[in-house]
């Protein structure tokens, strides 16, 4: 009703309306355009010239050198492919690990903080979502300290009668780690033999370091409240209906979580996923304040690389290509995870609600 | 099947299981349930909390005392020797000053820009707007390390590089934050705008004493994330300023992890500095607490 009869009003009151329109957006286009638009193209230019970063990248000294700096990257053979393969590599454990570990976590500590009867909700969801308003700077230096060779971590572990590891200082590979546990030492041939980015395939299976673990274990601590918010206000955006009705044909609360109410959370899942997802693979502030990419290397992030390659070694053009490999990661990676979780989202929903109940019982 | 039994033997008064019966209608695994429930939030907030009264505590510690004692939540004797020495003999008072004046300047930026941005996107028709928008969330999947470089590169361009303008300007709007106001501006009512509008008032008019006071939750929304943000921010500093004068306290507390400043460890000083840097986030966080708690239904409902 209300919007036909609108729709005529608007050239009439509502004449200046595009010049306000622009002028109102005008500011975010021209800082948003500015520092984010043209700097990205400029960078491309930069990924594939020669700058050395003294004077402009568009004055006449400065050379196309077509897709050199990305060859070098992704087949150089020299120390450039060798170090983005390990960065890639660490990160690539890194996501591995923090992304599910954090969406399980929140997950969890969202249905737990979530019962209507619980006392102290507040408290609860006060204390967990705290690490996430911390800078990463401030945890990283608290990290350091409980990480320490003889740290509270270590402590802690003493009691239990484990000899803990001298975290930041320790480059070995966790799977390798125990892999040695059980006498295997080095890899067979045809891991060792053969290499991807500059780094052999046993190498790429090494895990991540026990350096790097420690960062695990932050990202997963500071993340999970933010996570867990999200969950929070799925959850309770949920009808009860369809819990009861689950409730009144019989199913017990394993089922109800996941037949019921994680088939629902599906959006907030892969919105969590994808945040978590884009986010683990841009770690820098920690390398930045704590290791440097060290213990042999084996925090270094592509993030991090791209930051040394540029700033440190006055390779801009591989800074650069760098950072846009990263980005072509990211997006590949979000747009798989959105095929994949959209996918199911169909055919999940198709199931749900419709089919009568016998069916669905008994399918499993 | 264990469950039950653990229960009966922990309630030990019969009476008072059968009135907690009655009165709740639960029945027993349900109490075994909550009480299990109970212990592994209890487990859990010790974990998340633990951390933090440890740093407290150690930054009140001599370095003997936090290298010997790292789990200790009582410091051996008392010192303030690491806020002395922040406050009195280092840079760190500067990095305060300076982290404040880029919050206070890109939490306003932010708050009128965004708004500004998102009522127009939300309520104003004119043509390019559906570009825009798209254009805006292109913008938002770019991800913010990939700006290192190019934003160097266009802040030295620019010949702002080393300044407060170089460290302010590129955060004053953020591609997230107008999103935000976006969608709240759409879910408000747009009759109250258009009464006013018939009795004459001016676009800008309407978006700044009737559209802006009504949309105070998104407000504080987005108040709150670029605090967080802006106090929090180190990557924009690292490439966008190089003098000591210009340093943020998460430039600074960074550094000093990796040892300026600093012969040894020196942990009472480090955590010192990073309790300092955590403190007006954490107020900002318990004032606001509430609405944090329901960020996103102050950003996404009605």
């Amino acid at each position: 009703m209300s919007t036909p009869a609108r729709t005529p009003r608007r050239s009439g009151i509502r004449g200046g309306e595009a010049a306000s329109g622009w002028l109102f957006t005008a500011p975010m286009i021209i800082l948003l355009g500015m520092f984010l638009v043209i700097p990205v193209l400029m960078a491309l230019w930069v990924s594939f010239s020669d700058w050395n970063g003294r004077g402009s990248p568009f004055s006449g000294t400065v050379s196309f050198v077509g897709l050199d700096n990305y060859s070098a990257l992704v087949g150089g053979g020299g120390l450039a492919e060798q170090d983005f393969g390990t960065a890639l590599r660490n990160n690539a454990w890194y996501v591995l690990l923090v992304v599910p570990i954090q969406t399980m976590l929140s997950l969890l500590l969202a249905v737990l903080v979530n019962r209507q009867i619980l006392r102290g909700r507040g408290f609860f969801r006060t204390a967990f979502y705290f690490p996430s308003v911390t800078s990463s700077v401030a945890i990283t230096v608290l990290w350091l300290f409980l990480f320490s060779a003889s740290g509270a971590v270590n402590k802690l572990l003493a009691f239990i009668g484990i000899n803990g590891p001298n975290w930041f200082n320790d480059p070995s590979g966790v799977l390798h780690n125990f892999l040695g546990l059980i006498g295997v030492e080095t890899g067979p041939a045809a891991l060792t033999g053969n290499t991807f980015l500059g780094i052999s395939f046993w190498e790429w299976l090494a895990g991540p370091s026990v350096a790097m673990s420690a960062f695990i274990l932050m990202a997963v601590f500071t993340t999970s409240g933010t996570f867990m918010l999200l969950f929070i206000a799925a959850l309770q955006n949920l009808s009860g209906d369809v819990v009861e009705a689950a409730m009144m044909d019989g199913a017990n609360g394993w089922q109800r979580f996941w037949r019921v109410t994680l088939p629902q959370l599906r959006p907030t899942l892969f919105t969590v996923l994808t945040l978590g997802l884009i986010g683990a693979w841009q770690v820098f502030d920690q390398i930045y304040t704590g290791t440097q990419g060290g213990p042999g290397k084996t925090t270094l992030t592509p993030a991090y690389l791209s930051y040394q390659a540029a700033f440190t070694n006055q390779a801009w053009g591989q800074g650069a290509a760098i950072a846009f490999i990263l980005f072509v990661i990211i997006v590949v990676f979000t747009l798989f995870q959105r095929w994949l979780l959209a996918e199911r989202q169909v055919s999940a929903r198709r199931m749900r609600p419709y089919q009568p109940q016998p069916t669905s019982g008994g399918s499993k | 099947m264990s469950t039950p039994t653990k229960t009966r033997v922990r309630s030990a008064s019969p009476s008072r299981r059968l009135r907690a019966l009655s009165r709740e209608q639960l029945p027993t695994p349900a109490i075994a349930g909550r009480s299990l429930l109970y212990a592994i939030l209890v487990v859990l907030a010790i974990i998340y909390i633990a951390p933090f009264l440890v740093q407290v505590a150690t930054s009140f510690k001599t370095d003997g005392d936090a290298a010997s004692n790292p789990m200790s939540l009582v410091p051996q004797t008392w010192s303030t020797a690491a806020y002395e020495k922040l406050f009195l003999n280092s840079d760190f008072p500067v990095w305060f000053q300076n982290s404040a004046i880029v919050t206070v300047f890109v939490t306003l930026g932010r708050v009128f820009f965004n708004s500004l941005a998102g009522y127009a996107l939300a309520r104003l028709h004119f043509r390019g707007r559906n570009v825009i928008f798209a254009l805006l969330i292109a913008v938002m999947s770019v991800p913010g390390v990939v700006l290192l470089i190019p934003k160097f590169l266009v802040i030295n361009q620019l010949g702002i590089y080393d300044t407060y303008v170089g460290m302010i300007v590129p955060l004053l709007t953020d591609a997230a934050g107008v999103f935000i106001m976006k969608n709240f501006f759409e879910s408000i009512p747009a009759s109250v705008e258009e009464q006013a509008r018939i009795d004459g008032a001016g676009t800008f008019r309407v978006f700044w004493s009737i559209v802006l006071p009504m949309a105070r939750p998104a407000l504080v929304t987005i108040i709150i994330l670029s605090f967080q943000g802006s106090w929090n921010e180190l990557s924009h500093f690292i490439v966008a300023t190089q003098s000591p004068e210009l340093t943020t306290l998460t430039k600074g507390v960074a550094s000093l992890a990796s040892g300026q400043l600093s012969q040894g460890t020196q942990y009472p000083l480090k955590l010192a500095a990073a309790a300092i840097m955590t403190i007006p986030v954490a107020v900002m966080f318990f004032i606001f607490q509430k609405r944090i708690m329901n960020t996103t239904d102050g950003a996404v409902k009605e």
